[in-house]
């Protein structure tokens, strides 16, 4: 994954080896082309919504003219509104879910790297086979078991967010503890052991040197679960009910399923808002995340 | 548990201390540490008092739960609790359980939100578990009954003042006799000195009296609320409308608890429970509420035979299989074309891999909306500026709703595919290559023959749990189309773009459009995954199958 940067042999159209241009063609420039193309694919419905939030008019119809008039107000409008509050609770409960995401993963991913023992084999397996079962599957008996249990701990009930994050957390360990435990396992053991002579505890062991060594797999972990628990949107939707207590996916949704004319500069500007954060985010840890991806794909 | 309280020896009489400290079957160290007063494993340092911090928060919540479990009757709940709570702190004052503390904060989650939550689903698939089959039987003899109350034909109208006793309210009533009398939910009326100014009571010891503004704001509870007349439940309750006059209420129906028999005391009906779960009469109408029993198989063979579900529910299965290969494929396909020309060195390839991917980081719920606005049939972009005011129904049209779908999911997928496939092409093994070139083969061919073997080979887990994601993907298809447009001749609300997570929800009736079914949705649930688990078991199979050949 180290994107070089050109080597001068490949820079098009070197007069030296007196390429041709449809020679370059052949060889470079399509990939170019090709590439144009696909990114104005993908950027295209970004730089509309872009457009949109800045629109004078809030209606879908007053949107299609491309940075027509750039104004504020739709931005200055939220205030006016809950998002603010949504915005509140997804940033709560995405990043609580993703503290409590990686200290359980990387825990439980230390203990299937480093311990042997008896049912270490049949752990992993069955977390293999959960992580078919998709949680949001379940969401009918969740919603039953949180009924049950708001009314003997109100705070662990429907329309909690302490709940909504323990809802969360069940599935944080099947989808996350592979791809820490194959980091895990790069980490030489000879350290532990090391450590081990000196007189350290597992504890310290794990704590002050494994955890600083995995510190790329856990950073991607969190990201990837604060992209997908700000993102989540069934869980949310049947949880929580109030909405001052809704999350930004299950708010944005409300605007825009109701009355899509009405409200669409208003969503335009809090779908940039939402995504800003998320955006910087995966940005500013590209690099990991595709290595934490790639690792993936290519382990199998 | 051989050893329950660590701290009762002395780190400095324990020789082999750091082998102690070694987890079970794990690699012991040989060396015998020399100076064994030094370690660190038997000391009450910060960790250890950190531990019992923890584990006193822990225990104390624990408690807590079991206590109110006791006082909600919730049995299952305060058997749980307990038994996480002698396996939490067996697990850490043990020292034979290393590996289990690091395991157990996640294993607690994950047994309390997935393996019950499954096992859970597995269970209400065989109940009739939904709108009037709520709860249990006492429950529902008890809804019953209050239920069908009446006014007692003749009986006298009650000049009623709401009072309130800090949260709770109650009724101050004036009686036909001219005394007065209090009572709340809880309480039965009972005499009561108050001052009576225009035939209603104005203040009452013990009570405060509200006022119209606060009566109105709390209407709902006002008007649901029930005084007891007496102890007896038989003298009925007294309830208003007005929050000024009141009523006594008796109930039309009486339950025997001996004949297990609900009679109407108007009509002199006999209502007998029949097996799922109603009461019913010999003319066979039944009460409205009932409560849970078990069916069997019904919620099953309701899905695959009764006709208001079998044909939709066909449907859905075929575009749920279609839409997730469908989807699977196309992102693939462009992902791993992009991968591969973005594959050498050309310049700005790092701008057009930025730029590539920024769809797999927009937030997953905004992607579905923002196209549900760009294809709008009358304002949306495609229509009135890509295509110059075409009146395209892109998402009211079943085929074209099926159409936006996948193409609106290509756009959001093909992403995440340019990723890996890049990754594993970064990581094939370039001797491979070289001697494909040294053997004459073309290049289509090399890509043919070496490349896209070794590319599946390390992506097919990865296309397996895409295809599980995609088949369950409730947020594009609920956010973009709805599950619509709906089928016409269907009594059921399912349309044309559902799949099998979205049917889930509506027959679920969570959304409010459809009465509750809890029993049926959890079993269309349990056939999703038989579904999804059967495709992933045959696949890995065959992954490890490919694996061994290469």
């Amino acid at each position: 994954m180290t994107a070089t940067t050109l080597p001068a042999a490949t820079r098009p159209a070197v007069p030296a080896r007196r390429r041709s241009a449809r020679r370059w063609f052949a060889e470079v420039g399509w990939r170019h082309v090709v590439g144009v193309v696909f990114v104005v694919y993908a950027v295209f419905p970004i730089v509309y919504v872009l457009s949109a939030s800045l629109s004078e008019s809030g209606t879908l119809t007053g949107s299609n003219q491309l940075f027509d008039s750039v104004s504020t107000a739709n931005y200055a409008a939220l205030a006016d509104t809950r998002f603010w509050e949504w915005m509140g609770n997804s940033v709560k409960v995405a990043v609580v879910t993703a503290i409590g995401t990686v200290l359980m993963g990387a825990a439980a991913a230390y203990a299937f790297s480093r311990f042997r023992f008896t049912g270490r084999r049949v752990g992993l397996t069955t977390l293999l086979v959960l992580q078919m079962f998709p949680q949001m599957l379940a969401f009918v008996a969740i919603f039953l078991l949180l009924i049950s249990l708001g009314q003997v701990v109100p705070a662990l009930g429907l329309n909690s967010h302490v709940a909504l994050v323990c809802v969360y957390l069940g599935g944080a360990l099947g989808v996350n503890t592979f791809l820490m435990y194959g980091f895990f396992n790069t980490i030489p053991r000879e350290l532990d052991e090391a450590a081990k002579i000196d007189g350290a505890t597992h504890a310290q062991t794990y704590w002050t040197i494994i955890l600083r060594l995995v510190t790329p797999i856990l950073a991607v972990v969190a990201l990837l679960s604060i992209i997908s628990t700000f993102g989540e949107f069934v869980i949310a939707r049947v949880l929580l009910q109030s909405e001052a207590n809704w999350t930004l996916a299950v708010g944005l949704y409300s605007w825009v399923s109701s009355l899509l004319e009405a409200n669409w500069g208003l969503f335009a500007a809090g779908a940039v808002i939402s995504t800003v954060p998320v955006l910087a985010l995966f940005l500013f840890l590209q690099k990991y995340i595709v290595g934490g991806l790639t690792a993936g794909s290519v382990k199998g | 548990m051989s050893d329950p309280n660590p701290g009762a020896r002395s780190a400095t009489v324990e020789r082999p201390g750091p082998a102690d400290a070694v987890p079970p079957g794990g690699e012991r160290g040989t060396a015998r540490r020399p100076r064994p007063d030094e370690s660190h494993a038997r000391r009450y340092g910060a960790g250890f008092l950190v531990k019992l911090a923890l584990m006193a928060v822990v225990d104390a919540f624990g408690v807590y739960v079991v206590w109110s479990a006791w006082v909600a009757e919730s049995w299952v709940i305060l058997g749980a609790m307990v038994a996480m709570l002698a396996v939490a702190n067996w697990v850490y004052f043990s020292r034979r359980t290393v590996p289990l503390k690091y395991v157990l904060p996640g294993l607690v989650f994950l047994f309390t939100f997935q393996v019950f939550t499954i096992a859970y689903t597995g269970w209400v698939a065989f109940t009739n578990y939904g709108d009037g089959h709520n709860s249990t039987k006492d429950d529902a003899v008890a809804a019953l009954l209050v239920q069908n109350e009446r006014r007692v034909e003749g009986s006298p109208s009650l000049p009623l003042t709401v009072v309130a006793d800090g949260d709770e309210l109650g009724f101050a009533v004036v009686q036909p006799d001219g005394t007065t009398a209090v009572g709340g939910a809880d309480d039965p009326l009972a005499p009561v000195d108050a001052t009576v100014a225009d035939g209603q009571v104005t203040t009452v010891d013990g009570w405060q009296v509200l006022d119209r503004q606060q009566v109105l704001e709390r209407q709902d509870e006002v008007t649901n609320l029930r005084v007891p007349v007496s102890d007896d439940e038989a003298d009925g309750s007294v309830r208003t409308t007005d929050a000024r006059t009141g009523y006594v209420y008796t109930s039309a129906l009486v339950y025997d608890e001996a004949a297990d028999t609900m009679t109407d005391t108007t009509t002199g009906t006999v209502y007998t429970p029949n097996d799922s779960g109603q009461f019913e009469a010999a003319d066979g109408s039944t009460l409205a509420v009932g409560w849970r029993v078990f069916v069997g198989l019904d919620n099953f063979t309701l899905a695959f035979s009764d006709s208001r579900y079998a044909g939709p529910f066909l449907q859905v299965v075929l575009w749920t299989f279609v839409f997730a290969i469908a989807s699977v494929g196309t992102t693939f396909l462009l992902g791993m074309f992009l991968a591969s020309v973005m594959n050498v060195p050309i310049r700005g390839r790092r701008v057009y891999r930025t730029l590539l991917i920024l769809p797999y980081a927009i937030p997953g719920f905004v992607a579905p909306l923002l196209w549900s606005g760009l294809l709008n049939r009358s304002f949306g972009f495609v229509n009135q500026v890509l295509l110059g005011g075409a009146a395209i129904p892109w998402l009211t049209d079943p085929w074209l709703a099926k159409f936006s779908l996948i193409a609106v999911n290509l756009w959001l997928g093909f992403p995440y595919m340019f990723l890996i496939c890049t990754g594993a092409l970064q990581s094939l093994p370039s001797d491979v290559m070289e001697a494909a070139k040294i053997d004459g083969a073309s290049r289509w061919r090399t890509w043919r023959s070496v490349t896209l073997p070794l590319l599946l080979v390390s992506t097919t887990p990865l296309l397996i749990s895409s295809f599980a994601f995609n088949f369950n993907n409730f947020a594009l298809v609920y956010m973009l189309t709805g599950g619509g447009p709906r089928f016409e001749d269907a009594s059921v609300p399912l349309g044309h773009t559902d799949i099998l997570i979205t049917m889930v929800y509506s027959v679920a009736g969570l959304d409010g459009n459809a009465p509750k079914n809890f029993g049926l949705a959890s079993a269309l649930s349990i056939v999703i995954f038989l579904i999804i688990a059967t495709i992933s078991a045959v696949a890995f199979r065959r992954t490890r199958a490919l694996e061994e050949i290469n």
